[in-house]
């Protein structure tokens, strides 16, 4: 697989980290290839995790033994109807809230017991986030907004602000660096936000809706870029409620009800079977 | 009008309803701007409908117009070429206009509802057949998978063309409103 974006200029290539170590993804991803996710090629998996909430003496189980993994590079969507803990899940994942019992390995290393500062450590070299509402930090630059993390991992200013060129240049925001991000339009935003948060070469990419509050043009770039990243072998692990976007996904988990229903393939059909006219049908 | 073929199994087919239908009213509503021979017929349906029309074959063109000429919606006279055998040239009859009006004016029928699929969820469990959630989960992915089809096809779709562009993003709207509704079912059904 390469590890490149097809056409692009190598801003979002995986290279050397901007601390400089040398990362472990080439090696591991060449051994995933007809491997069980299960096998020890997993990037992230987690055992019975439960996440309760208890709010006003009353105790709501939003996650209910989820068993679920994710080998490296793989790409990942989850569905299911409001209130099923996707998001809960995601925020589980990504430390931002502790779990309540379970297991979280990610990179053969046990994380659920981290903690807080453990867990922005573990955010920072290996796990980047994006958000249905961008949260970029809006008295910052575009520039800033995407240099932030590197520099916050320890790269020198230098490296974060070739990283930076790289990214919005690949991302086709070059021209808006010194924009505020209130600025830019909400697909602009995302494209800011997914930058940021591939500055450092997660490991793993959480998403949460990132299409959720854009229109379909905007949809379309962000789901064009998601892409792309996948192909160049970034993991990406995406609550949805869009099936454009799911579709993409290697894989789909059906989350209902704190647990998960379906965990199944997405099994492309055969391009040969149809053209535009074979899958559209007018009537007369 | 369109629709999506979504019914399991069946995504590549382009059979028309009810025979000629598909070519009909598209027929009248060309000669209506001005008479044509049935090839020049066809090749204006091409450029017209772009990579959206599934391209009737001249044979049917040709059927469909007899057929609209013995309902007296069309008339043909033969013109003479001095290369070339005579070719037949269509026009539009005055009650071809009328029922090309009538046509127009009407307002078409919403996209099927995928009751094939509603039966099935309904009836398999009291038929001991299978449950619901199994039935749902095999729904879901095939939806998917169409629109991941539906997806590449768009990527593949030339930009110009509108109609293409169009109808894809019709049935992405209608794909994506049938997985909203299998979520509905999956509320309340487990």
């Amino acid at each position: 697989m390469s590890r490149h974006w097809h056409g692009g200029g190598g801003g979002l290539s995986r290279g050397v980290r901007g601390d400089g170590s040398p990362r472990d993804r080439g090696v591991s991803q060449a051994g995933r290839e007809g491997s069980s996710p299960r096998g020890n090629t997993a990037l992230l998996r987690t055992s019975g995790l439960v996440k309760t909430y208890r709010t006003d003496g009353v105790t709501v189980q939003a996650v209910r033994g989820v068993d679920i993994d994710l080998a490296v590079g793989e790409f990942v969507a989850i569905m299911g109807p409001s209130g099923s803990g996707k998001s809960t899940l995601l925020h589980v994942l990504g430390g931002l809230e502790p779990a309540t019992s379970g297991e979280i390995w990610l990179r053969g290393q046990r994380v659920d017991g981290l903690s807080t500062a453990g867990w922005a450590i573990l955010r920072r070299r290996h796990i980047g986030f994006v958000f249905q509402f961008f949260n970029l930090l809006s008295n910052m630059t575009v520039a800033d907004n995407v240099e932030l993390p590197a520099l916050l991992a320890g790269a020198t200013a230098r490296q974060a602000r070739k990283r930076r060129e790289e990214l919005l240049a690949e991302l086709g925001l070059a021209d808006k660096a010194t924009a505020a991000p209130a600025r830019l339009s909400g697909g602009e935003q995302q494209r800011v936000a997914l930058a940021r948060a591939l500055a450092n070469e997660p490991s793993l990419l959480l998403a949460d809706e990132p299409t959720g509050n854009l229109d379909s043009s905007n949809t379309r770039d962000v789901l064009k870029l998601l892409r792309r990243a996948h192909q160049a072998g970034q993991a990406i692990l995406m609550v949805t409620h869009d099936a454009r976007v799911a579709s993409l996904a290697d894989r789909v988990i059906n989350l209902f009800d704190g647990m998960v229903a379906d965990d199944a393939r997405v099994v492309p059909i055969p391009r040969e079977v149809n053209g535009v006219r074979d899958v559209l049908e007018l009537r007369g | 009008m369109y629709g999506v073929n979504l019914s399991a199994g069946q995504y590549g087919s382009v059979r028309a309803h009810g025979g000629d239908g598909n070519v009909r009213q598209p027929l009248l509503a060309l000669l209506a701007k001005e008479p044509a021979h049935g090839y020049e017929l066809k090749l204006a349906l091409e450029q017209t409908f772009g990579q959206a029309y599934p391209s009737p074959n001249i044979g049917q063109v040709y059927v469909t117009l007899k057929r609209l000429e013995q309902d007296g919606l069309v008339q043909s006279q033969d013109v003479e070429q001095t290369t070339r055998p005579n070719k037949r040239v269509y026009e539009l009859t005055p009650a071809g206009r009328e029922a090309l009006s009538a046509w127009v004016d009407e307002p078409s029928d919403g996209p099927r509802i995928r009751d094939e699929f509603f039966i099935k969820l309904i009836l398999a469990p009291m038929a001991g057949l299978a449950d619901r959630m199994a039935l749902m989960n095999k729904q879901r992915r095939h939806y998917l998978a169409l629109m991941r089809r539906l997806t590449e096809l768009q990527a593949d779709t030339d930009p110009a063309d509108t109609p293409a562009r169009l109808l894809i993003e019709g049935a992405v709207l209608h794909l994506q409103a049938d997985l909203d509704w299998l979520e509905r079912c999956q509320e309340e059904f487990v």
